[in-house]
């Protein structure tokens, strides 16, 4: 039989409730699976092995009394550490908040926590969320599971590297300008960002608050869906969460629909990796070849997907960021003369340069005079993608794209270099700019073994066709059972 | 927008942040670079756009004027650098 790490969580599930394995056999397999890859990984920030155990325990009883409340009652779930667990660490992987432990549960914790899914372990990612290559931690690099000198995308790099590596059945991310998707992409695995508003953001560390999206990480794409389900849900905490009938996604997997499937031209041009390109092209004739209809669309606005995201993201980051003044929670200088002088100082000793980066872009674009040739110029282009994507949708019912123009790059190779590295989300940031649901599934490798990803974005709440048209590629192949070595 | 010359030192104060020199002068040409790449925003005609603020239309979400159970004192000061008798310390602010 497979190693427990090597199944996927919809299994593990099924031989749960056969009885065939424990909750407590499946957390002690991940937990040692840990100790013998993290160490080349560096995927978790920390975990907590003895709640972890405890909680396996819990669900072990429920099940014996006949007490399991669902298919993820006793699976393990990591998340991101921008997500609040009560009592448990919650870093951003800054340290700004490197000692600070969550007085209260994310809505997708209390949510994940009431279906009995065991949740463990925070997942190291970019300062704050805001990278594409995991360096930007304030604590430790993540590696690539399939070359560890490669970076594994960003920002949710440590959710994406330890599924990649086996070290959870599936974890958490947020995705802002396509931190879920780009490092799904990169190491192999399936992310998938939902439309905005569908997942509560109340307990998330905001980056960009009209962009956050909380969102799956998993082998599959059933298992994608199987947490998604866990996580929807309308919660008055959060005023963007939209309170929609919430559909069955697993079981809209299965389907003999004929879809339409849209390529925008202007994601095939200068830029793209031709290994990446040869995969893309090969996805979509594999769609031809199941009988669904591929339709040439054009998004002219594409280009402006970096500028646009340079502005908005920063501008609310430098708003949100405010919060870290070093008086009620987070780092305090100890070297501040006086009170103003401790917010100076305390938000330069503990932001790192990215953030630092981010946080004077946004402060600069908001501010008098430049308000409006900056800020308010990209909310007016932002307008414009959005119809661009709504004009495109009346030819399809989804687009298929690269997830990113290259596979993983080299750790280093961009660091000394925002603008290169900004551009490595060209694909991905549009999406989140008009609210729209995308998945990355992998959907190849280049000839040096990296695992490459097909975006698929879908329309708006339409994350179960979305799913339907992502489930369909991937039973044509085996790309998702590949692990890396390690 | 020709402007992709930062004030940095107007900048850094507006976000209440030091800033070593050598981090001013490398921020405030890496960000120069990325300011220029967003001229490309100004071909665009935008004058008859509306702006977007969000993806979907949002309006006000209104509550009930109801008590909610909050944090009691000792888990709203875990965080804090530094507390006393239920408040958090900061340094002298008035002589």
């Amino acid at each position: 039989m497979a190693e427990i790490y090597e199944q996927t969580a919809a299994a593990l599930s099924d031989m749960l409730s056969k009885g065939e394995v424990s909750s407590k056999e499946i957390m002690a397999a991940y937990l040692s699976r840990i100790d013998n890859v993290d160490g080349k990984v560096r995927a978790f920030n920390s975990f907590d092995r003895d709640d972890a155990l405890l909680q396996a325990d819990a669900a072990d009883k429920r099940r014996m009394d006949g007490l399991a409340v669902g298919p993820l009652d006793g699976i393990p779930v990591a998340l991101k550490d921008v997500i609040a667990v009560k009592d448990q660490p919650l870093t951003a992987s800054s340290n700004m908040l490197k000692d600070f432990v969550s007085p209260y549960d994310a809505h997708v914790t209390e949510l994940l926590k009431r279906q009995g899914a065991v949740l463990f372990g925070r997942l190291n990612l970019d300062e704050f969320a805001m990278g594409s290559s995991t360096e930007n931690s304030g604590f430790a690099r993540t590696c690539n599971p399939w070359d560890l000198e490669r970076i594994p995308g960003g920002s949710s790099g440590g959710s994406a590297a330890a599924v990649a590596a086996g070290e959870a059945p599936f974890t958490l991310g947020s995705d802002t300008g396509g931190s879920i998707r780009q490092p799904a992409s990169l190491c192999g695995c399936v992310g998938m960002k939902p439309t905005y508003g569908l997942v509560s953001r109340y307990g998330l560390i905001a980056f960009a608050s009209s962009l956050d999206q909380i969102g799956p990480f998993a082998k599959t794409v059933e298992d994608a869906a199987l947490l998604l389900q866990g996580i929807v849900g309308h919660d008055r905490r959060d005023s963007t969460s939209i309170n929609t009938p919430v559909p069955d996604y697993r079981a809209a997997l299965k389907t003999d629909k004929k879809w339409r499937l849209g390529v925008p031209k202007e994601y095939f041009g200068e830029g793209l990796d031709p290994e990446v390109r040869a995969a893309i092209d090969a996805a979509i004739k594999s769609y031809e070849s199941m009988g669904h209809e591929i339709v040439e669309v054009s998004l002219p606005t594409t280009e402006l997907a970096v500028p646009v995201y340079y502005i908005l993201a920063p501008a609310e980051a430098s708003s949100n960021l405010s919060r870290y003044d070093g008086i009620r929670y987070g780092h305090r200088s100890q070297k501040a003369k006086d009170a103003i002088d401790v917010y100076y100082k305390s938000r330069a000793e503990g932001f790192g340069a990215e953030v630092k980066r981010r946080i004077i872009l946004g402060a600069y674009v908001l501010s008098s005079g430049y308000y409006d040739a900056y800020y308010l110029k990209a909310q007016k282009a932002r307008t414009i993608i959005r119809n661009d994507f709504n004009a495109a949708f009346e030819k399809c019912d989804a687009l298929l794209t690269p997830t990113s123009p290259t596979a993983a790059f080299k750790a280093g190779e961009k660091t000394d270099d925002p603008l290169s590295m900004y551009l490595s989300d060209i694909f991905t940031i549009n999406v989140n700019l008009a609210g729209l649901p995308g998945v990355s599934v992998p959907c190849g490798f280049t000839s040096g073994g990296l695992p490459i990803g097909l975006q698929i974005i879908g329309k708006a709440f339409e994350e179960a066709e979305m799913l339907a048209i992502a489930h369909a590629y991937e039973q044509q192949h085996d790309w998702s059972k590949r692990m890396p070595a390690l | 927008m020709a402007h992709t010359e930062i004030d940095i030192d107007k900048v850094a104060k507006l976000a209440r942040l030091d800033l070593s020199d050598e981090e001013k002068q490398t921020y405030a040409a890496q960000l120069g670079q990325v300011l220029e790449h967003m001229e490309k925003l100004n071909a665009l005609n935008l004058d008859d756009v509306e702006p977007t603020a969000h993806s979907f239309p949002l309006s006000n979400v209104l509550d009930e004027d109801e008590p909610q159970p909050g944090f009691t004192p000792e888990e709203a000061l875990r965080n804090a650098p530094a507390a006393r008798e239920n408040q958090v310390v900061v340094p002298k602010v008035v002589e």
